[in-house]
């Protein structure tokens, strides 16, 4: 039990997809900008990463070690398409708003990842744990960036006016700095920086000391 | 284990795994095309009536667009089309991208940067509830700083005076050339006149407060701080759908003689 509660629940602070193995950066960039479409595209890559792993370890012990990244691929692929083609039916305005970035969770490091470190070795039941928490893991950064950069970019959350704007009549200035991609770079920054603030075991080993060029002589 | 990397057994996991993966990713797309398509053309009217303001609150989008007539125009004559294509069918966007339906514009004459044109454009005539005319719709798009703006602008019945502006797709700054959807701004289109006395497309940025002191205020609109490049897209794709290569001889026409 303890296991896979550390499972579902370890990406999410502990081992941070986006934190600490600094994956899947790119659409944690591009689609926060508003909350809508950051929780679609959590979904969607929680949905992906959960099932993705579920299939490979199911047929974990089939898969040739030849084409095991090929099958992993063809397996994402299919169900990134097929998430895909739900939201254009059923969420048109934000699949409009995600555009290419649902198809870009096939390349997502996470799901890849995944697959490969924990699906290959583990049981199904495992595996979906594993998926859902590392989806969950990501989420947690996607909206925490999702609700600084609408409630202080745009004055809104999920559309609905919070801060009314200065352009509308209200009295809050809007950072557009904060709806351009650079703005999340920076804001993962700072996750990461107060994350391991809280949890110093994150912090890598320097890789390359430096040794001391002069020792301190004692003055005669 | 070692079993699984014989030659048969690769072939047979890759055979069984694509056609398995085929037929999931197929049936998704065939199962929910309709769905798709439905969303599309929802998407589409809901712009169109958006640029016109005529979205009302708690009136579906079918409701709405059914007091809409959509007919073509004939860019060279401003004559309508009676024949030959289907309104409902045609698509103004992907036929100025097909070389045998569209015009390629000279380097004077394209001042809006958008290179080609449509020979055959799409016009949308709102109705009030009595059936008159209302308001005439008409697609326009341009080049700003980084994008080309994609929208439609609404006329009154006289053919000559804004009734709104929209643009459904850019990709302008957010914050600054963005601000072309902002409602303040969009509200300021309505009542300007696009035309001189001489006839000539005349609306100009203009840098501050569009007031009622300011000579020719109608023919001024407010250029946004920070975008200046963005409204002189505007500018320019006004100048051109409402001028002699545009909308120009279609919207003379509905001047001189009415619908």
């Amino acid at each position: 039990m303890s296991e896979s509660k550390s499972i579902l629940f370890g990406p999410i602070f502990d081992n941070n997809p986006i934190a600490l193995q600094i994956l899947g950066i790119c659409s944690a960039l591009a689609v926060t900008s508003n909350l809508n479409t950051t929780l679609i595209m959590c979904v969607a890559l929680t949905l992906v990463v959960a099932f993705s792993n579920l299939f490979i370890s199911l047929i974990r012990n089939h898969i040739p070690s030849s084409i095991r990244i090929i099958v992993q691929m063809t397996i994402i692929a299919s169900l990134v398409i097929v998430v895909d083609q739900f939201l254009k039916a059923f969420a048109y305005n934000a699949s409009k708003q995600l555009s290419v970035f649902v198809g870009l969770i096939i390349t997502n490091c996470i799901v890849m990842g995944r697959a490969e470190a924990f699906a290959m070795k583990n049981t199904p039941g495992l595996s979906f744990l594993d998926g859902i928490g590392n989806g969950l893991g990501y989420s947690a950064i996607l909206l925490g960036l999702g609700v600084i950069r609408e409630l202080l970019g745009s004055g809104k959350l999920l559309g609905v006016e919070i801060l009314p704007l200065v352009t509308e009549g209200g009295w809050y200035t809007a950072n557009g700095m904060l709806l351009l991609p650079p703005s999340a770079f920076f804001l993962i920054g700072l996750f990461i920086w107060g994350l391991r603030a809280w949890k110093p075991k994150q912090v890598e080993p320097q890789e390359h000391p430096l040794s001391p060029q002069t020792k301190v002589v004692q003055a005669t | 284990m070692s079993s699984n990397d014989t030659v048969s057994k690769t072939l047979v996991v890759a055979t069984l795994l694509c056609i398995i993966c085929s037929v999931v990713v197929s049936s998704s797309a065939v199962l929910l095309r309709a769905k798709q398509a439905e969303n599309k053309d929802l998407d589409r009217k809901r712009n169109i009536l958006a640029a016109a303001g005529l979205l009302t609150e708690g009136r579906s989008i079918e409701e709405l667009f059914a007091r809409i007539e959509v007919k073509l125009v004939d860019f060279a004559s401003g004559d309508y089309l009676q024949e030959g294509v289907n309104p409902q069918g045609y698509d103004q966007r992907k036929a100025a991208k097909d070389s045998a339906q569209n015009t390629l514009l000279s380097s004077q004459e394209d001042i809006a940067s958008i290179k080609q044109r449509a020979n055959i454009g799409v016009v949308y005539l709102a109705k009030n509830e009595q059936g008159e005319l209302q308001s005439i719709i008409l697609p326009v798009h341009g080049y700003g700083l980084w994008s080309t703006l994609y929208g439609f602008l609404a006329l009154e019945k006289d053919a000559k005076t804004v009734a709104g502006l929209g643009f459904y797709e850019h990709a302008e700054t957010p914050g600054l050339g963005g601000e072309v959807d902002n409602p303040v701004w969009k509200a300021q289109w309505s009542g300007k006149k696009l035309y001189n006395a001489q006839g000539q497309p005349d609306i100009k940025l203009y840098k501050g407060k569009v007031t009622d002191q300011i000579p020719q205020s109608e023919h001024k609109f407010d250029s946004l701080s920070g975008a200046t490049i963005t409204t002189r897209g505007v500018q320019n794709l006004l100048e051109f759908w409402v001028g002699d290569r545009g909308f120009g001889p279609y919207l003379k026409k509905l001047q001189s003689e009415g619908v």
